[in-house]
């Protein structure tokens, strides 16, 4: 990532868009919420329109786009145990013994 | 570039500090370390008394305490004779206070705090501000679970694990514990950025990962346990606090029914989540316990068998895995609490899984003594001696791993003697072992030898004495959680007799604590004085003036070479210290 | 002796140490709200009737807010570049206008509260109030250490650009990161919470 003026510049550019992206997204998903396409879609639908949107926070705002690789291993560590945690109420419901 | 050497002038000066400044609240990583160390060793002896007045009510229940029993309020021991409410917090506060407040202070704070940075050759630590806060932060969670003493109903009473919803309905200690809980959290939290921070930026040029001692490594893999495994039990200790403050149900199921009365609550909670909560944190934080004490056993090994150490890239591998491994094996502590045969499978597999990298580690320790010119003092005595005794506590913890052996062994005090050897005469052996070790270089004077094996032999039989009845009990069925030590059960007659023979060696145990006591305080100010390597080592802590000064070292060391060069063919002397220039 | 790399990058990892710090910090962050999340799936899975959270909490008021998050996002970036480009009062004023986003946005939250402790929702009604007021009230806990930070590197902090610009350049951008993952976190909130 270059760190002249004119850089910059550029670089705010990109933000500004990603911004405006952002807010577009905001609306969509309040509007699709509004929408009945079956329970299960409006969830998976809802998750990935955040998904989008936290990906762009995390790579252009958090410029992960063009991080170092020492930031990277961290970062996938912590998603190796944040699976591991999400894991966590599949094991609490995965064929229960009933008494 | 300009405002960096600008920098540079600044730092270099060293103003005199205040006694405030320079003792209490100091941002230097070592007398940050030698606060942990104090403060830790403090607690460990308080719950170490907590436990032997546990012990008293196990061999003689329902006897008036001797002595120390009219101490006590009416509220706890009227006339010496102990209550059952009493009994449980001093059960729950002596799990707490021994691991949060103890061992890994010790082990983390203490020790990863002084030696860390030393070994890496830094200055001090990352964030120097920050390595403060985390011990004052650590220090308030202290005062918070002492407080919860003095609290309406005592101390929690619901286990050091405070499982629900027994946790959610008990007295107001529990809140306590809580509190001081998330402030314990949030110290190591802060320590452990530090811990990695440092570790991975302030390593003097020519030390590369692989050149690292294992110390450092074993410091490096707990900050990341630390750092991730933490969170969650924060994040169930808010949920916690919420059911117990704001009347919510995370952990409360619908119906529930307490001494004959409705709950009033809305319901719909689960409290098996603070079980998974609680142990996504705490299967870890066993390895938190360990590591360390591993890291400093292989220092100790090493530099007294005058050999390097066997395998040291096989046990940097494992020590990885291990960490990696130490978040999917949660749910072993679990079983009983009717999960599927799927999901058990699975945890069954990782936790076998995961005693492999222990042996390799424990097989490269054992390797490293074969051949080598053992030196037995003081600190070595105490490295060998946590051999042995982790091993009983790893071997003894494979039964537990299987869900068919687990069933029946859970709740009895074959637990209690698993988990005892691995952090007792395991962790604190090692412990111990560091003290005795890096004593020189905190205070410029070694500790008495003489009176140093008294410690040792005293303590490991000792313990021996106190844990090995456990297994025998518990695998004869004796339940862990009896007020009474089993007194109550027919089953329980014959391996009874072993309560009172335990509870002698723990108070003979607390005897063998005073020769270290003193020995410790007597040699801060008469010991004798020796130079910066008494123990010719060759890691790069002992390059440093004993006691350190403020900023470490005269020159920046760099260092030329591995971490364990001794005895290398051809050399002068039999150790090559890691700064030593190679002569071409 | 200093210790090293607190404005110049190592040169084999390339990092500042505040830079890899702030990292591990936003991991463990990840961790505990993974964890809520985490226990929301396990009790949501296993409720008998969960409500859908647009028929209690009042949608326009959280899209409201998830705007003025988002806005302070872009002007935390904008308070940094101007920095990098030497130019302190545009930073200070982008620093002072991201601090007042996030007073709007608690002060939106505290009314949405207030108007639930109206109605008389408070967290025992149910365990999905419960984990609303959990989720929303640790991540509005986040929202204030972001507006304390800010106070202070617009107040008193600013100081340090007379010395250091580089370095008060670089806080800047470790509270920015920290600031966007509060943002990025809001942004799953938005729709579990108020949407599904």
């Amino acid at each position: 990532m270059g760190d002249s003026v004119e850089d910059i510049k550029k670089h705010v550019r990109t933000y500004v868009m990603v911004f405006v992206v952002l807010l577009f997204l905001t609306g969509v998903t309040v509007g699709i919420s509004y929408v009945d396409m079956g329970h299960t879609m409006n969830i998976v639908l809802a998750l990935v329109i955040a998904t989008i949107k936290a990906s762009l926070v995390a790579a252009y705002f958090m410029h992960l786009i063009s991080e170092k690789k020492l930031i990277y291993y961290t970062l996938l560590i912590a998603a190796l145990f944040f699976i591991g945690l999400m894991f966590l109420p599949t094991g609490q419901s995965l064929d229960p013994i009933h008494l | 570039m300009s405002q960096s050497d600008h920098h540079d002038e600044h730092a270099n000066e060293h103003p005199k500090l205040g006694f405030w400044q320079a003792y209490v609240f100091s941002t230097d990583h070592k007398v940050i370390g030698i606060q942990y160390g104090l403060t830790a060793l403090v607690f460990l002896f308080f719950g170490f008394c907590l436990m032997m007045l546990m012990r008293w009510q196990l061999a003689y229940p329902g006897q008036a305490l001797p002595i120390f029993g009219s101490l006590f309020s009416d509220a706890t021991m009227p006339g010496g004779v102990m209550l059952p409410e009493f009994y449980n917090s001093l059960g729950a506060m002596h799990g707490t206070i021994m691991v949060f407040l103890g061992v890994v202070p010790l082990a983390v704070g203490a020790f990863g705090n002084f030696v860390v940075p030393l070994q890496i050759g830094a200055p001090d630590m990352a964030f120097p501000k920050l390595n403060m806060a985390s011990y004052w932060s650590f220090f308030a969670g202290g005062v918070v679970m002492l407080y919860s003493f003095m609290a309406p109903g005592g101390a929690a009473n619901s286990g050091w694990t405070s499982y629900p919803p027994l946790s959610d309905i008990a007295t107001a200690g529990q809140t306590y514990w809580l509190i001081g809980m998330i402030f314990l959290i949030t110290s190591s939290l802060l320590g452990s950025v530090n811990f990695i921070v440092t570790i991975i930026q302030l390593r003097v040029e020519g030390l590369t990962y692989m050149r690292m001692p294992f110390f450092v490594w074993a410091q490096l893999v707990t900050a990341f346990l630390l750092l991730l495994a933490f969170p969650p039990l924060e994040a169930a200790g808010v949920m916690q606090l919420m059911d117990r403050l704001a009347d919510t149900s995370f952990f409360l199921p619908t119906g529930l029914v307490v001494t004959g009365d409705a709950l009033q609550v809305s319901g719909g909670g689960s409290p098996l989540l603070w079980q998974h909560l609680f142990w996504f944190l705490a299967h870890p934080e066993v390895y938190v316990l360990i590591l360390p004490a591993m890291g400093i056993v292989a220092e100790i090994i090493a530099n007294n068998s005058r050999k390097p150490l066997f395998g040291y890239k096989s046990a940097v591998y494992s020590l990885i895995f291990l960490g990696f491994m130490s978040f999917i094996v949660w749910a072993h502590h679990m079983f009983l609490t009717g999960m599927g045969t799927t999901i058990s499978a699975f945890f069954q597999t990782t936790t076998m899984i995961i005693s492999i990298p222990s042996v390799v580690i424990l097989t490269v320790f054992f390797i490293s003594l074969w051949g080598g010119r053992i030196r037995f003092n003081t600190c070595m005595l105490f490295a060998l001696g946590f051999l042995p005794m982790f091993g009983i506590g790893g071997l003894t913890g494979l039964p537990l791993g299987l869900s068919a052996a687990d069933i029946p062994l859970h709740d009895t005090y074959y637990v209690i003697g698993h988990f005892h050897y691995v952090v007792a005469p395991g962790t604190l052996l090692a412990l111990f072992a560091g003290i005795y070790y890096w004593f020189p270089k905190a205070t410029g004077r070694i500790m008495n030898e003489f009176w140093g094996k008294v410690h040792f032999w005293g303590s490991i039989v000792c313990m021996n004495m106190i844990f090995f009845p456990m297994l025998i009990q518990g695998l004869a069925g004796v339940s862990r959680r009896l007020y009474d030590g089993g007194a109550s059960y027919e089953f329980a007659e014959p391996v009874l007799h072993y309560n009172a023979a335990m509870s002698h060696a723990a108070w003979l145990l607390a005897v063998f604590q005073l020769p270290f006591i003193i020995n410790f305080f007597y040699s801060i100010w008469k010991g004798k004085q020796v130079d910066r390597n008494p123990w010719q080592s060759t890691t790069m802590e002992w390059e440093a003036p004993s006691p350190p000064p403020h900023g470490n070292f005269d020159t920046p060391p760099v260092a030329y070479r591995g971490p364990y060069e001794y005895s290398v063919p051809g050399a002068e002397k039999d150790y090559t210290p890691q700064c030593e220039a190679a002569e071409v | 002796m200093l210790i090293p790399y607190t404005v110049k990058p190592r040169p084999d990892t390339g990092l500042i140490n505040s830079k890899l710090g702030i990292w591990l910090f936003l991991a463990s962050e990840v961790m505990l709200f993974g964890a809520l999340f985490s226990s929301y799936i396990l009790l949501r899975v296993n409720s008998v009737d969960w409500p859908v959270g647009s028929t209690i909490l009042s949608v326009p008021i959280a899209a409201f807010n998830t705007v003025v998050l988002i806005s302070s996002s872009i002007t935390v970036i904008m308070a940094w570049a101007s920095l990098k480009m030497g130019n302190l009062s545009k930073g200070r004023m982008y620093i002072l206008i991201t601090f007042l986003l996030g007073l709007t946005f608690m002060c939106v939250k505290a009314y949405e509260y207030n108007t639930k402790f109206h109605h008389g929702l408070f967290p025992s009604e149910s365990t999905f109030m419960a984990i609303y007021f959990t989720l929303t009230g640790l991540h509005g806990l986040h929202v204030l250490g972001g507006m304390i930070v800010f106070a202070y590197f617009w107040g008193p902090g600013a100081k340090m650009w007379k010395t250091e610009p580089e370095h008060f350049t670089n806080r800047i951008e470790i509270v920015g990161l920290y600031w966007h993952f509060v943002d990025l976190v809001w942004i799953f909130l938005f729709p579990v919470l108020y949407l599904l």
